[in-house]
């Protein structure tokens, strides 16, 4: 965004009246004053200070992980704060940078980002690079040289993370964890055998501990030690917890060939173009990375046998209960609020606050409320309504879509009667009232004046209701979990799934098989759905004139 | 309040004014009154009372549970059977507390930060004309449509990466979860202060630049103090919002020590829900106390709030 240093710094609608000045000295401005009052450049220049060196900070450790992109963004944003902030021209900058770097990076970023996923295979067997897959690869692969000298060795530990010092043939001692590969230190003490027996940062595990704890006997014995930071030079594993020896991988690396040979079967595997190294015959090896596969992902969420059939179900259902939703609750809420918004009644105030308590009761509680009520062994529904029937609200398909209707309207009438309420009593009298005079009967009223009226008011936010039920991730995972599932179906997906909670169970971010791929998809589609959903309700508010 | 009183309101019989009949007693009128008193209002006294039940009989069983010395869901049906405070007790005992200090740490900061950076964001869109301003709000218009939980797998993947590079940035940090939730305030919440912040009328600020104030200055001293108000409820709001989430706290926390209330008290009641009813009851209601007197109390402006745009429920 370019900015105009004119416009910038005049307020708006300023008529700028130019008053005759008396010839002065130019006076510096505020931002840059030492002797500004309130000594407002002093906590600025401090709170630069910081943002400087959290970003420097930030960058270095970059710069050794080597994440390139994010060192990038970072340079640049660090760069941009620090010339808005310095410089003259760009004042509204200085308000809105901020919130801008959050918003850029949390959320248009990330909406991007889905659109990227979406074309890709990204999800279990095909994370990260190619190269973090061979480098994976390798690791699985790593056999015990048979000839490979073994070096006395001690296991360290530095609050929970374990790691190794070895003692090399030179007597120079080097610690490295699972993460960081060896490295030389200075000021051990070692022992005649040549165990490191005290090393400076570290606390050596005694031996006797390794063999009265059986679970830090399997993290030692599991734990690979890089010896570089290149996969070919293989890694220091101990089976005792006393000598190390060097493990490399019976897999070779080729770049230029793009290939990985097993030396010990002389296998070579080549990748098949969809992230993935396949041997000739057929054989995959497990760690893959992402490619980008068109639309597949689409394509497998229309057609693919496993995903079509639950998919179209859940999605018929997202609409259904996004529009029952919205429509029982306006529909309840309304007629609340037409009954009740009545001078003639005693006690209004404390009758409408009593009604609109479910809505201020946090709703994950809510539902986590009703599950328990709507428990068919002990819940208080059978117990009091149906004369403690076994019935089960939640693991039947049909019985727990009208639940999780139910629950919600629970949840949000009292929204509605708010709104409603508020509308009603915006109405103007008159009309009503000539509606009366000319004898119209009160249903009539009701639906040729009231109604039309209210809606002018009311409809926009009924279409951003239903667009958050469309998305209402917590009332369904919360109540029933998408259950019941589907029966018969390989895809763990249940009746009671909306889009967002099919894409929840799909991603796989919470464990399972991961497809962020079709996950991705999924959000896409959702996204289109909200879209065209929105644009009608620009449509209704006109709220792009108002700008 | 069900029982409806002999006397008839003033408004009832104005409203409807009768012609006296010939041959009609004082008593027949009166009861010709109450009839009508019935049909036009008295009926919704009744009614009033079986909505209150529908409206407050899950919570008043809730209470109940909490305050039973039974701690699992079977037998909880009896209302108030006993009276113990075991269950508040037996919060300490598990992770509950720390889940409330993580809950009231996250949903504070993201609330303070919303506002600031949303404020910020209105003091600029509001005072300042500069180029690509409409095209500005228009973006933030489109970009705030789209909510953040759908993409919440490129969430998780972002966070992954961030988490490589800058550990209190990546999976399972509080601080994590504090950005992404700023991530959605400039959207959400710029456009209902900026409608608050137009109303303030610009002569105020042209006055004060006309002593020599400073941009800076008249942001602080001029239109924070007169635009409390709308902060109080950007705050309110984006506090309940945080507090609401589950999907995303759930990715982003991985470990128990850094839940929040939705996902440990989620936790809770999904695995065991029958052993854990009481825990579930009594740490609900804790967490929902001030929740319910904030928002009772605060009705008035979180309606105009919600009527401007953001929805809840």
């Amino acid at each position: 965004m370019t900015i105009n240093q004119d416009d910038a710094v005049r307020p708006a609608r300023a008529a700028e009246p130019r008053q005759p000045r008396e010839p002065r000295e130019p006076r510096e401005s505020h931002a840059r004053s030492w002797k500004g009052p309130g000594g407002g450049f002093l906590v600025k220049l401090l709170l630069m200070m910081l943002v400087n060196a959290i970003g420097l900070a930030a960058i270095l450790t970059a710069y050794r992980a080597q994440s390139w992109v994010i060192l990038g963004v970072m340079v640049v944003l660090l760069l941009v704060a620090d010339w808005i902030y310095f410089s003259k021209r760009a004042v509204p900058m200085k308000y809105l940078y901020p919130g801008l770097i959050f918003l850029a990076v949390f959320q248009v970023f990330t909406l991007f980002y889905t659109g990227y996923v979406a074309f890709t295979n990204y999800g279990t067997g095909h994370l990260g690079s190619q190269q973090q897959a061979v480098d994976a690869a390798m690791i699985q692969n790593e056999q015990r040289v048979e000839d490979s000298p073994s070096y006395p060795l001690a296991v360290v530990r530095d609050g929970d993370e374990l790691g190794f010092a070895i003692t090399d043939a030179d007597g120079v001692v080097s610690v490295g964890t699972l993460d960081t590969p060896l490295e030389e230190v200075g000021g051990v003490v070692v022992n005649e055998g040549g165990t490191p027996v005290e090393v400076p940062g570290w606390e050596v595990v005694p031996r006797a501990d390794l063999f009265s704890d059986a679970d830090l006997q399997a993290q030692v014995t599991s734990l690979r030690v890089p010896v570089s930071d290149d996969a070919d030079d293989g890694s220091i594993r101990t089976r005792e917890g006393s000598t190390g020896t060097v493990y490399l991988s019976t897999l070779e690396w080729d770049a230029a060939a793009e290939t990985l040979t097993d030396t010990a079967t002389g296998v070579t595997y080549s990748p098949d173009g969809r992230g993935s190294f396949v041997s000739p015959d057929g054989d995959r090896l497990a760690a893959g990375w992402y490619v980008g596969v068109g639309f597949e992902n689409f394509q497998r969420a229309f057609t693919d046998s496993a995903y079509a059939g639950p998919l179209l179900q859940v999605a018929l259902w997202t609409f259904a209960f996004a529009g029952l939703s919205v429509l029982t609750a306006f529909g309840l809420g309304l007629l609340f609020a037409l009954i009740y918004n009545d001078e003639r009644l005693r006690g209004r105030k404390i009758i409408r606050t009593v009604f609109i308590l479910p809505y201020a009761f946090p709703a994950f509680m809510s539902a986590l409320l009703w599950r328990g009520m709507l428990n068919s062994e002990f819940g208080v529904i059978n117990d009091w309504f149906f004369l403690g029937a076994n019935i089960g609200w939640l693991s039947d398909p049909l019985l727990a879509k009208i639940a999780v209707l139910w629950v919600n309207l629970w949840l949000s009438y009292p929204y509605w009667l708010l709104v409603t309420t508020g509308a009603l009593q915006a109405l103007p009298g008159d009309v009503a009232e000539a509606a009366r005079i000319d004898g119209a009967g009160r249903w009539r009223q009701f639906r040729s004046i009231t109604l039309p009226l209210l809606m002018v008011s009311t409809a926009p936010l009924a279409i951003a209701s239903f667009a958050f039920n469309f998305n209402n991730f917590t009332i369904i995972f919360m109540l029933t979990g998408g259950g019941p599932t589907f029966p018969g179906a390989s895809v763990p997906l249940g009746s009671t799934d909306i889009l967002i909670s099919a894409i929840y169970q799909i991603s796989g971010v919470a464990g399972g098989r991961a497809d962020y791929g079709l996950a991705s998809a999924l959000s896409i589609v959702v996204f289109i759905v909200i879209g065209v959903v929105s644009a009608l309700a620009f449509r209704q508010t006109r709220k792009l004139e108002e700008i | 309040m069900t029982s409806p009183s002999s006397t008839v309101p003033a408004s009832a019989a104005s409203a409807t004014p009768t012609a006296p009949r010939r041959g009609m007693s004082d008593d027949e009128r009166r009861a010709g009154r109450r009839r009508r008193w019935w049909k036009e209002v008295g009926w919704k006294y009744p009614l009033a009372a079986i909505i209150v039940f529908y409206a407050a009989f899950p919570l008043v069983y809730a209470l109940s549970a909490a305050l039973s010395s039974r701690g699992s869901l079977a037998g909880s049906s009896s209302l108030f059977s006993d009276l113990s405070t075991v269950n508040f007790e037996a919060l300490s005992g598990t992770m509950y507390w720390t889940w409330v200090v993580n809950t009231l740490v996250v949903c504070g900061a993201s609330a303070i930060g919303a506002v600031a950076m949303g404020g910020a964001a209105a003091y600029a869109f509001s005072r300042f004309r500069f180029r690509g301003r409409r095209a500005s709000l228009t973006s933030l218009l489109i970009i705030q449509m789209f909510p953040q939980t759908v993409a919440f797998v490129a969430v998780f993947l972002l966070l992954i990466a961030l988490g490589e590079v800058v550990p209190e940035l990546g999976v399972n940090s509080k601080l994590a979860l504090i950005c992404v939730y700023l991530g959605g305030a400039l959207g959400a919440n710029t456009f209902l202060m900026y409608g608050y912040f137009n109303t303030i009328p610009i002569e105020i600020d042209e006055a004060a630049r006309i002593d020599g104030a400073s941009h800076a200055q008249v942001f602080w001293r001029l239109i924070i103090p007169l635009v409390v108000p709308i902060l109080a409820v950007v705050g309110l709001l984006a506090f309940i919002s945080a507090f609401g989430d589950f999907i995303l706290a759930r990715i982003v926390l991985t470990s128990e020590d850094n839940w929040t209330l939705a996902v440990g008290m989620y936790q809770w009641v999904s695995n065991q829900l029958t052993s854990r009813w009481g825990l579930f009851a009594a740490g609900s209601m804790i967490a929902a106390l001030p929740v319910l007197a904030l928002f009772l109390s605060l009705q008035r402006y979180i309606v105009g709030g919600l009527s401007a745009g953001s929805v809840k429920g």
